[in-house]
């Protein structure tokens, strides 16, 4: 099962409910993937400054690091904390130190995205406890996608929770399962490219990333993926400027949109679109198999 | 004239209500509000009663329909009219995968287009899509009659048994065993009551279909066949 939803605003007055309409979309999935849910949110940002996204291992210690981490870069930090998650926003020539920091303190915090724009939560348990738990319906932002999960492929951990990032700013969530992903992740470890974890939405999230590092756009790195990821998927991918949509050549996951002047939605079901507004203005369509839907705003 | 408001009441208790009915009942005209997209809406329905969905359904809408007639004012989940026996189920807007599988008897009209796996395995229902239907359409298809305005995705009536499907537009591919056939005068009257049932007297031409049906190369087992099993 699973579930994945994703949003992309085009009216910009609709952004700063972007976290409310993401929320009510995503906690209408529970019954596709009780285990975990996790959001990709694209909010704030500017070129200048590099976003981590980092979790602390132990909840109760997430200031505490926070504050550390902070003093150890010795330059000016943003620290945003939501329960587990610290959002710290700094300046880009500080960012090799940071990373090399979150290195040395493996085991009680961990790297979950990086980017200018794109904060990323994950966390496991129900729909309903991962949005309020980080707050998610008050968050604004241009687009968003949200996943919940049905553990098939790795266990029920946070490592497991999808949206997977693997490039800055570029994160993908995933219905489905791969059947050639070890044999993908061995070719992309060749290329440098390192994994996280065992699961094999990021052996996806990855093969997107090594395809636009090459050149390739959003649209390319999809349309490429249909002859390299061999199972069954859905996937919805968020760039900095982005979002996409493809299905596997039998449509084996179930998948619906939405596209209206305000916004494009998707939805593993309509139920998941039912909770936006005016949608029954927009027009509602099963997207093709094999076809990349892409849209990126200038 | 009972009206259903799904924002308010169950899925469960609509059905509960749908199958109380008796086959005399006075009670024959439902509406069903805010289905958002809600699963197996009206499934199991018994007895000749008329009901309007106002909105999008989710899987199995209508699913083993007897005798009703259900308008689906919206887009349909997976598996719309799955298993239906007899009646109508007419889909307004698209309808999903697996439309009418497996269905053994009664109309299944589709107004928009219909995705993968249309009529899979209908034993005996009509299916009549007024827009184009998506790959692997009436695989392994039994009996019945599945006609499109538009065009039919790959694989065509794979492993297809003796329905029949009549195409206007284009088809992608045939599946294994599945030919195309002359149409006699009466196929040519068999598909013009077919449109005239879905209303489309006037305004859809036999002329304008090709009829594909089984080769039955593959109703026995034949090594030299083994490959196109």
């Amino acid at each position: 099962m699973c579930g994945i939803v994703g949003l992309f605003l085009k009216n910009k007055a609709l952004e700063p409910a972007l976290g409310d309409m993401l929320s009510k979309m995503l906690v209408t999935m529970t019954a596709r993937g009780p285990d975990s849910a996790g959001v990709a949110v694209y909010g704030a940002g500017n070129n200048d400054h590099v976003k981590l996204t980092l979790r602390a291992e132990d909840a109760g210690a997430a200031a505490a690091l926070a504050n550390e981490f902070s003093a150890a870069l010795g330059v000016p930090v943003d620290l945003s904390i939501r329960a587990n998650h610290i959002v710290a926003s700094l300046p880009r020539d500080a960012e090799a130190a940071a990373l090399q920091w979150v290195k040395s303190r493996a085991g009680q915090i961990q790297l979950v995205s990086v980017g200018t724009h794109m904060e990323i939560y994950k966390d496991v348990g129900l729909p309903e406890h991962v949005v309020s738990e980080f707050a998610l319906a008050g968050m604004a932002g241009s687009h968003g996608i949200g996943h919940t999960r049905m553990a098939t492929e790795s266990a029920v951990t946070i490592n497991g929770a999808h949206p997977f990032s693997t490039g800055e700013d570029q994160c993908l969530v995933h219905n489905g399962s791969l059947s050639n992903h070890n044999s993908i992740r061995r070719t992309l470890v060749r290329e440098g490219m390192s994994f996280a974890t065992q699961n094999d939405s990021e052996v996806a999230a990855g093969y997107l990333t090594w395809r636009m590092s090459k050149g390739d756009s959003l649209k390319q790195s999809l349309t490429s993926s249909l002859s390299d990821l061999d199972g069954f998927f859905t996937f919805v991918v968020g760039t900095r400027n982005g979002f996409a949509v493809l299905r596997d050549p039998i449509a084996c996951k179930p998948a619906i949109m939405a596209e209206s002047d305000d916004y494009v939605a998707f939805g593993s079901e309509f139920r998941a679109l039912s909770v936006l507004p005016a949608i029954e203005k927009a027009r509602v369509f099963e997207p093709e198999p094999a076809t990349v839907y892409a849209w990126e705003r200038s | 004239m009972p009206v259903c408001d799904l924002a308010v009441s169950s899925v469960r208790e609509l059905n509960q209500a749908l199958h109380r009915l008796a086959p005399d009942t006075n009670e024959t005209a439902w509406e069903i509000d805010n289905p958002q997209g809600k699963h197996a809406i009206g499934v199991g329905i018994n007895v000749p009663v008329e009901i309007d969905i106002k909105g999008h359904v989710g899987y199995y809408c209508a699913g083993m329909n007897k005798f009703a007639s259900v308008r689906i004012h919206g887009n349909a989940g997976t598996g719309v009219a799955e298993n239906m026996m007899s009646g109508t189920v007419h889909v307004m807007g698209d309808a999903s995968q697996s439309a009418g599988a497996t269905g053994c008897g009664g109309l299944l009209i589709i107004d928009g287009d219909a995705s993968a796996r249309c009529g899979i395995s209908m034993k005996g229902i009509d299916i009549l899509v007024k827009g184009s239907i998506g790959s692997m359409s009436a695989f392994m298809a039994q009996a019945g009659n599945l006609v499109v305005l538009g065009n039919a995705g790959e694989a065509l009536g794979d492993s297809i048994y003796e329905a029949t499907i009549f195409v206007r537009g284009e088809v992608k591919s045939l599946g294994a065993d599945c030919i195309e056939k002359p149409m006699t005068e009466a196929d040519r009257e068999r598909l013009a009551g077919l449109l005239g049932r879905a209303g489309l007297d006037g305004s859809a031409k036999v002329d304008d279909f090709r009829m594909y049906g089984s080769a039955r190369e593959l109703y026995h087992f034949h090594v030299d066949n083994a490959a196109s099993y």
